[in-house]
């Protein structure tokens, strides 16, 4: 009995050290990237319903446009799938050629119908992203008329009005512009839904790589597309693991079982500063930081009220040390990297500046008022930071934490004093931003169109005239330069503290070069990468 | 156990006590999900949370916001939304889930098994260093390995599971190297392994891919042994008391008069008595581990229940979230009913009652 006992110890006892024994693998596949990433927003990898950040990502991997931009100077303007494009004398149409002798994945040949198909597609599925097309006065009865094939290599893109091409064609190389593979949608076309059913899971493209695997909340593979036509990418695979927490990540990146982290906090960043096996390579992203004022509230109205709050933020501080370089200043709507983009930051923290306004307001002791804070770290901690340095003017500011889904239910219904929160443009045009922060055709509370400046019940019809302008404007340096005198407008009066604009940061191992960060998150590109 | 002792209680009524039984039990499962589920349905029906966004999104224009709220069907009352939900519920169908635009079904079945496969480690870890732990503890009471026992005990049921968490992986991944690191398997693994039961060391065996069931084993140990020295402070507590109550009993001092060996008296008569109550400390444990212990499958990126519920919550994801709250409240019911019948087979004096 009792040496039966001591077998099964032993047994026991050198299958735990066998287990423990494996060796850790301290790199991975030479062919593969790996990466990790909070991907758990992912709903679809439709190019027509695709507008999260991750699936955005993978999308632009995996998917062709017509035209694209140069991610390092994004006014320069060329053709993907396409050869090239005219624009009519009256400026309400654009004709494009596509390029001769490509292929999808499938094998399939990329022709104009394939571009048809997709962009007709998208605004009749009507999806999230629908409304990027839409407003070239595209609608589901009248697309068929709009985009037309002319040819079995040409397009016609025909539009309400005669709108800036900058503005068209940076619309285009968003995802909902992504060409898919008509012959391989089709065939999987159930009940008369251009094969969304399918393609929301599957995929149909022409990129460097296609998707191969997704398994929600786990992981994406994407694997090299033999038929691309550009350079073959020297990754075999692109791996994307789920992984939440970013102090994960880190240790994941330590150990060399991950080739890059992606949600690195600004604690990680600073240890793995001085970690010779990482790099960390950053790019700025469109999303902003900002507070909207709601102008229901008869504080916040006062427009020397608003003035003095943009003084009682310490934005250099917070970008430093709260955000640990996540984020640079920035206080106008449109960020860098964007046609427009205008590089004034005139506030600072001012307290006794800040006072004075308040005293011309009428309001020398200050008043109480609350903010809508989402529970995330960083916007904590800035809500946080904020409070401290409006107090010290007399602004008592209450902090109301929430969900994420929660503060902008609210907001959404401008039931908030102040929201703290970000915002990131839908498209890579300037047109995104100018629309939410300087324009508001209709202020009442059963408005169709609810941009940002609605929320916060801010009225301006001459400013809503002018972003329209700036719409139809033809020539690029015009049309930048009306921006930027939109953006010195709302610096000036807008109830918009504008503060910060994002900066992505990757750690990435040292053997693993070529990684592409761009201005939007479709621009993110893994197809240069090299290990050595 | 015979048949004589059934036969005189069969008399009683038409239908045999077992079936009685199994009806009773049966009916409260019936009230205990359908209360489970009206309470979820509500408070998400309360939470300020509007649950169209977590499908279009904040940028959606009227129209596709407007059909997907039809598609929701929040025009209608909430009670209303309440019936349809349960009609569908009736005929197998937990809806969609407005994340994944899967069957909530799928989902949880490709989310539960690496959860079940956590927490059986875990538990069988817990109960098998947690009842020793207890016994001993129990029979050196008040003695210096009783206070390590509670110590140890204490530690592990205090401490948040996600501060152990990472200090488990940084010093027995990063430093040690003893194991591998957050996710069920090494990449180099990951596509050889076909999915049959969803267990990844199942999986794994069943194939006979050894190599890749030892990087699956190294990967589940730290996290398992995280979630079972939990149950185990718990486990081990508790039955540390049931020895005491036990060891205190007349028939232990007869057996002891009788000259029956200690260690006879310890591990036979008394734990074989303490047992009873035992089963359902490590049902009831094993129940709150298949819920997915959120903070550890967060840190350990374990593709678990835990994780997809805190997603659904957190985007309102409402079918999601109901789905998610049936499957455990089944779990939840049937290993309460397990013990139940383990009990019969336990306690003489439940078999006698029937």
């Amino acid at each position: 009995m009792l040496t039966g006992v001591r077998l099964f110890a032993t047994a026991a006892l050198s299958a735990l050290a066998l287990a423990t024994a494996v060796p850790v693998r301290a790199a991975t596949p030479a062919d593969t990237l790996v990466q990790a990433w909070a991907i758990d927003d992912m709903i679809s990898l439709d190019p027509a319903e695709v507008y999260e950040i991750s699936a955005s990502e993978i999308l632009g991997n995996a998917y062709q446009r017509l035209v694209t931009y140069d991610v390092k100077d994004v006014s320069k303007l060329s053709g993907q799938i396409a050869e090239g494009w005219t624009i009519s004398a009256d400026g309400k149409t654009l004709s494009f050629t596509i390029k001769p002798g490509q292929k999808f994945a499938s094998g399939n040949p990329i022709t104009a119908e394939d571009a048809v198909f997709s962009l007709t597609r998208a605004v009749k599925l009507d999806k999230t992203p629908a409304f990027i097309l839409d407003q070239f006065g595209l609608t589901k009865d009248n697309v068929d008329q709009m985009i037309v094939q002319t040819g079995p290599m040409s397009l016609d893109f025909h539009m309400d009005k005669p709108y800036a091409p900058t503005f068209v064609l940076y619309c285009l190389t968003s995802t909902v512009g992504m060409i898919v593979d008509k012959k391989e949608v089709m065939s999987h076309e159930a009940n008369g839904d251009f094969g969304y059913g399918w393609l929301k899971t599957h995929y149909a493209g022409s990129g460097p790589f296609k998707i191969s695997q997704w398994k929600p909340n786990e992981a994406v593979v994407l694997e090299r597309n033999p038929n691309y036509g550009g350079p073959a990418p020297s990754m075999a695979r692109v791996i994307y693991r789920h992984v939440p927490e970013p102090a994960t990540q880190r240790l994941l990146l330590q150990q060399g079982d991950i080739d890059i982290a992606r949600n690195l906090s600004s604690d990680d960043i600073k240890a793995l500063k001085t970690n010779p096996d990482i790099k960390l390579e950053s790019g700025v992203k469109g999303t902003i930081y900002y507070m909207g004022l709601n102008q229901k509230n008869q504080y916040l109205a006062k427009p020397e009220v608003r003035e003095a709050m943009k003084y009682l933020v310490d934005y250099a501080t917070i970008a430093d040390t709260i955000m640990g370089g996540l984020v640079k200043v920035h206080q106008t709507f449109e960020p860098e990297g964007f046609l427009g983009a205008y590089d004034k930051n005139p506030y600072a923290l001012d307290i006794q500046k800040a006072k004075d306004l308040l005293k011309q307001a009428g309001l020398p002791d200050g008043f109480k008022v609350t903010m809508d804070t989402r529970n995330t770290p960083d916007i904590t901690g800035q809500a946080q930071a904020i409070q401290q340095t409006m107090a010290q003017a007399g602004i008592q500011v209450e902090l109301i934490p929430g969900d994420g889904k929660q503060t902008l239910t609210k907001y959404r219904a401008r039931n908030h004093d102040i929201y703290i929160g970000v915002w990131g443009p839908d498209y890579q045009d300037p047109n995104s931003n100018a629309q939410g922060f300087a324009s508001n055709p209709d202020n009442a509370d059963t408005s169709q169109v609810k941009t940002l400046a609605w929320r916060n019940d801010w009225d301006i019809p001459d400013l809503t005239k002018q972003t329209d302008a700036a719409l139809l404007e033809a020539d690029p340096a015009k049309r930048a330069a009306m921006y930027q005198d939109l953006q010195q407008k709302a610096l000036d009066t807008s109830p918009f503290i504008i503060m910060f604009q994002q900066v992505e940061v990757f750690g990435i191992r040292k053997n693993v070069d070529g990684v592409i960060i761009g201005p939007s998150f479709n621009d993110n590109g893994f197809y240069d990468v090299t290990k050595h | 156990m015979t048949t004589a002792d059934i036969e005189p209680e069969g008399r009683h009524g038409a239908l045999p006590p077992w079936l009685l039984r199994l009806g009773r039990l049966l009916l409260s499962l019936v009230f205990t999900l359908f209360g489970l589920l009206l309470v979820t349905f509500v408070i998400g029906r309360v939470v300020p949370i509007d649950p169209v966004l977590a499908s279009v999104g904040d940028r959606a224009s009227a129209s596709a916001y407007h059909a997907v709220y039809l598609k929701l069907g929040l025009d209608k009352p909430v009670w209303e939304q309440f019936l349809i939900y349960v009609n569908q519920v009736l005929h197998g169908n937990l809806g969609e889930s407005v994340l994944t635009s899967r069957p909530v079904l799928d989902d949880i079945r490709d989310v539960f098994p690496a959860t079940l496969e956590l927490s059986t480690v875990a538990i069988l870890l817990g109960t098998l260093v947690g009842i020793p732990a207890g016994v001993w503890a129990a029979v050196r009471q008040g003695r210096l390995s009783d206070q390590i026992v509670r110590i140890l005990g204490l530690v592990g049921y205090s401490a948040p599971i996600f501060w152990l968490g990472l200090l488990g992986l940084l010093l027995f991944y990063a430093k040690l190297g003893w194991v591998s690191g957050p996710g069920r398997i090494d990449i180099a693994y990951e596509f050889d392994v076909t999915r049959v039961t969803g267990l990844m060391l199942v999986d794994c065996a069943l194939e006979g891919q050894w190599p890749a069931f030892w990087n699956a084993v190294s990967h589940i140990m730290l996290p398992a042994s995280l979630l079972g020295y939990y149950s185990m402070a718990y486990i081990s507590r508790m039955t540390r008391s049931f020895m005491l109550q036990e060891l205190g009993q007349e028939y232990i001092i007869t057996a002891r008069v009788k000259g029956v060996s200690e260690a006879r008296i310890v591990w036979v008569h008394a734990l074989r008595n303490a047992a009873v109550p035992l089963v359902t400390v490590v049902a009831l444990s094993y129940g709150g581990l298949l819920q997915g212990a959120v903070l550890t499958e967060t840190v350990f990126a374990w593709p678990g229940l835990g994780m997809y519920l805190t997603n659904s919550l957190g985007s309102a994801d409402m079918n999601a979230v109901l789905g998610a709250t049936l499957v455990i409240g089944a779990a939840f019911v049937t290993l309460n009913l397990l013990s139940d019948v383990l009990y019969t087979f336990l306690d003489p004096r439940v078999r006698r009652r029937g």
